[in-house]
C-alpha cells in the first residue's frame, strides 16, 4: 500500500518579493515527491497559519528574506497552535544569522536552512523529520 | 592558413579538452575560438562610431575620456537621519550621485505605524511616511546640485512629489532637480514584486509621471528600465536584455498612445543593468542592449532625436552572486563585475559590499566598494580609451548572438500583444523561475561553480562585524508619524486626497494631486490606500 504522501505548505511572509528561493524550494520538493502548497508573496503570519489548517498541511515552510524572522517564526508557531495545529512541523530558510538561528530552534522552529544549502538536502530533511499528522 | 572549421577539425581536436562545459553562467555555449568568419555584421551599420548611431560602441563620443561613470551607492536603513549621515559619509569620500533604498513599508505603500510594517520599519532600507522624512533625508545636501536615485515602484509616485516638494521647499524650482526614480512597474510583477494595484492600473501611474515629469521636471529621469531584478530573480543574460528592452517598449508604446511625442519623453528614460560574474557575456549584453534599443526607437517608434535612441545605463554588481561563506572573496567578484560594466560603457555604478548577503554593509565595507570603482577608474587604465573590446571577435560575436536571441523573445512577446499581455498570462514570469530552477540544478550538479560555495569550501568560518540596527528605531519613527498625524490640518488633508481619488477615477494626471497632497502632509501609505480602493489590490498568481 502507497504510504500518505507528505503535504507541505511553502509559504512567504513579509513584504519583500524575494521569491526566488521559495519557488526553487517548492519545485524540488514536487520533484521530490511531496504534496506542495506555494501561498505565494506577501503572507501574513495569520494568512499562513489559515492556509496551513485549511490545506491540512503537515509541514510548513517558511522563507525569509528581509530580516524580520525573529518575529515571523514565533508568531506563525503561535497562530498554528491557537488553531489547534501545534503538531504541524515549522521549518524555514533564508538570510538568518546563526546565533538567529540557535535561538529559533529553542522556539519551536525545527530547522532553519542557511545560504548554501542544496535542494536535495532540504528533501532529504524533510523526508527524514516531517511526521504525517493523524 | 586554414579556414575555422579546418582549423577545428585539424588542429584544435589534437589538443586536449578539460571534462567540463564550456558556457557561459547563463549556459549559452561558447566556442573554442572565434575568428573573422564569427562576425558578419558591418562596421557602419551595427557598431559606428562612440556616439553615432546605433551606439554599440559607447553613448557618448568621448566616454570616460570625458567624464567618469557617476560612482552612486546605493544606500539607506534606519530612521532618515541616519540614512542623511551615511549620505554625507559618502559625497565626503568622493561619490558623486546619492541613491536611496528604502524600506518594505515603503517599497510597498504602507505607514511605518500600519500592523502590516511591523519588524519591517527601517529594516532593509530608509523609512520614510510622509514628507517631514524626506527634508530630513536630504538635510544639508543641496538638492539642485546632487542628482539623486530612487529606488521605489508601485509607491514611486509618492515619493516623487515628496521629493518635488521638498526642493521646492528648499528654493529649488522643478526644472533644476535632477534625478532618477526606478518606477519600472513591468519588471516588479515579472521579478522584483512590489506591487499595489494590478499591471494594467499600475502602468497608467507609470505613465502619468513620464508625462508629468516630461513638462514639469524635465532633467528628471521618470522609470529607470530594470534588467537588474528580472535577473537576480534567476533568469539568462537574454532574457535579462529581452525583457527588459520589452519592458521599455511598453512604456513608450503607451506614453506615445497617449499622443506624446516621443521625443518629447524619450531622452528622459534611461535603464539598470545587472553585472553577474561571466565576464564576456556581460560585456556582450551591455552593447547589444545599446544597439537593441537605438534601433527600436529609431524603426518603431521614428524617434529623430538622437538622444532618445540613446540607452544610457546605471548598472550594479549582481547581489545575487555574493556569498555568505568566505565573504572575502565577494571583493574580487565585485571587483570583476564592475570591470565588466565599464568595459561594457556604463553611465553610472553601484559596487556590492562584501557583506551584503549579511546585512546592510558596514561604512568600512562600503568604503571597500567605493575604492574598488576609482581603482578601476584610476589605476588600470580601461578609461584611456573607448570601448576597447570592440572588435574583438569574441566580444562582437556574442553581441551579434545576444541581440538575435533578445530579439526573438521580444518578437514572441510581440505576438502576445506586447509586455502588459505577457506578464498578465505569467509568461515572463515562468520563463525566469524555469531558468532559476535550472541555475540551481547545475549548481548542485556541480556543471557550474560557486568558489567556497560547492568547490573549495572550509569547515570553519571566520564571522566578519555586521552592521546592527537599533531594535528602537521602529518605535521611535512609529510614535513620530503618530505625533504627525494628529498634528496636521486634517480638513485640508481629506480634500487633498480625495481629489487624488478623482483623478485616478477620471484619467487625469495624477501627479498635479498628488504634489498638493503631500503639501499638506499625506502619508505614501494613504496614497497607496486610494489606489488600493480605485484600482484593487493585486494577489500573487504563486506560480510555481
Amino acid at each position: 500500500m502507497a504510504e500518505k504522501r507528505l503535504r507541505i505548505l511553502v509559504a512567504k511572509p513579509g513584504l519583500d518579493g524575494h521569491d526566488r528561493g521559495a519557488k526553487i524550494i517548492a519545485r524540488a520538493l514536487r520533484d521530490g515527491g511531496f504534496e506542495v502548497i506555494y501561498t505565494g508573496l506577501h503572507q501574513t503570519p495569520e494568512m499562513i497559519a489559515e492556509a496551513a489548517v485549511q490545506e491540512d498541511v503537515d509541514a510548513v515552510g517558511l522563507s525569509i528574506l528581509s530580516g524580520a524572522h525573529m518575529t515571523l517564526f514565533p508568531e506563525v508557531i503561535r497562530l498554528l497552535t491557537e488553531r489547534g495545529a501545534g503538531d504541524v512541523s515549522v521549518f524555514g530558510g533564508g538570510i538568518i544569522p546563526d546565533e538567529d538561528s540557535s535561538k529559533l530552534k529553542t522556539l519551536g522552529v525545527k530547522q532553519v536552512f542557511t545560504p548554501g544549502a542544496s535542494t536535495e538536502d532540504i528533501v532529504k530533511w524533510v523526508r527524514e523529520n516531517v511526521q504525517p499528522r493523524d | 592558413m586554414s579556414t575555422k572549421q579546418e582549423w577545428l577539425e585539424k588542429v584544435y581536436k589534437r589538443g586536449t579538452e578539460r571534462p567540463v562545459r564550456f558556457s557561459t553562467l547563463s549556459d549559452m555555449e561558447v566556442e573554442p575560438l572565434y575568428t573573422p568568419e564569427d562576425v558578419k555584421g558591418d562596421y557602419a551599420t551595427d557598431l559606428g562610431q562612440p556616439g553615432e548611431y546605433p551606439y554599440t560602441r559607447g553613448v557618448y563620443e568621448s566616454m570616460y575620456r570625458g567624464r567618469l561613470w557617476t560612482m552612486r551607492q546605493f544606500a539607506g536603513f534606519g530612521l532618515a537621519e541616519d540614512t542623511n549621515e551615511r549620505f554625507r559619509f559618502l559625497l565626503a569620500q568622493g561619490q558623486d550621485g546619492l541613491s536611496t533604498a528604502f524600506d518594505m513599508p515603503t517599497l510597498m505603500g504602507y505607514d511605518a505605524d500600519h500592523e502590516r510594517s511591523i519588524g519591517e520599519v527601517g529594516r532593509e532600507g530608509v523609512n520614510v511616511t510622509s514628507i517631514h522624512d524626506v527634508a530630513r533625508l536630504f538635510d544639508q545636501i543641496p538638492m539642485g546640485k546632487v542628482s539623486t536615485s530612487m529606488t521605489v515602484n508601485c509607491s514611486a509616485s509618492a515619493l516623487l512629489a515628496m521629493y518635488l516638494v521638498q526642493a521646492e521647499r528648499t528654493g529649488v524650482p522643478w526644472n533644476q532637480v535632477n534625478g532618477t526614480i526606478q518606477n519600472d512597474m513591468l519588471k516588479e510583477f515579472t521579478a522584483q514584486k512590489e506591487w499595489i494595484c494590478p499591471p494594467a492600473p499600475s502602468l497608467r501611474i507609470v505613465t502619468d509621471m513620464v508625462e508629468f515629469c516630461a513638462k514639469k521636471a524635465p532633467r528628471f529621469h521618470p522609470v529607470s528600465i530594470s534588467g537588474y531584478h528580472i535577473r537576480e530573480a534567476g533568469s539568462t543574460a537574454v532574457q535579462e536584455l529581452a525583457f527588459t528592452i520589452a519592458d521599455g517598449l511598453c512604456y513608450v508604446q503607451d506614453a506615445v498612445g497617449r499622443g506624446i511625442d516621443v521625443d518629447d519623453f524619450a531622452p528622459q528614460l534611461s535603464f539598470f543593468w545587472d553585472l553577474h560574474s561571466d565576464f564576456l557575456e556581460e560585456i556582450a549584453k551591455l552593447r547589444a542592449g545599446r544597439r537593441m534599443w537605438a534601433r527600436y526607437m529609431k524603426e518603431r517608434f521614428g524617434a529623430k532625436n538622437p538622444k532618445s535612441m540613446m540607452l544610457r545605463t546605471h548598472a550594479q554588481t549582481a547581489g545575487v552572486s555574493l556569498t555568505a561563506q568566505q565573504p572575502m572573496n565577494n571583493i574580487v567578484r565585485v571587483a570583476i563585475q564592475a570591470l565588466a560594466g565599464v568595459l561594457g560603457g556604463v553611465q553610472s555604478l553601484h559596487t556590492n559590499s562584501m557583506d551584503e548577503t549579511l546585512a546592510l554593509p558596514t561604512e568600512q565595507s562600503v568604503m571597500v566598494a567605493l575604492r574598488t570603482q576609482q581603482i578601476i577608474a584610476e589605476e588600470t587604465g580601461v578609461t584611456n580609451t573607448i570601448d576597447p573590446l570592440g572588435g574583438g571577435y569574441a566580444i562582437e560575436a556574442l553581441t551579434d548572438r545576444m541581440e538575435r536571441e533578445a530579439t526573438e523573445y521580444i518578437n514572441k512577446i510581440d505576438e502576445m500583444g506586447g509586455m502588459l499581455k505577457a506578464i498578465e498570462v505569467g509568461y515572463p514570469q515562468r520563463e525566469i523561475a524555469e531558468s532559476a530552477f535550472l541555475y540551481q540544478r547545475q549548481l548542485e550538479q556541480g556543471v557550474k561553480t560557486v568558489v567556497g560555495v560547492n568547490k573549495y569550501s572550509i569547515p570553519e568560518e571566520i564571522p566578519i562585524e555586521v552592521l546592527k540596527i537599533d531594535p528602537l528605531m521602529e518605535e521611535r519613527q512609529i510614535q513620530r508619524v503618530r505625533k504627525m498625524k494628529r498634528e496636521r490640518n486634517s480638513t485640508a488633508l481629506k480634500e487633498a486626497l480625495k481629489r487624488v481619488a478623482e483623478a485616478c477615477r477620471s484619467g487625469e494626471n495624477l501627479m498635479g494631486p498628488i504634489c498638493e497632497a503631500v503639501r499638506h502632509d499625506a502619508t505614501v501609505g494613504e496614497i497607496s490606500d486610494i489606489y488600493r480602493a480605485e484600482f484593487g489590490v493585486y494577489k500573487d498568481p504563486g506560480w510555481i
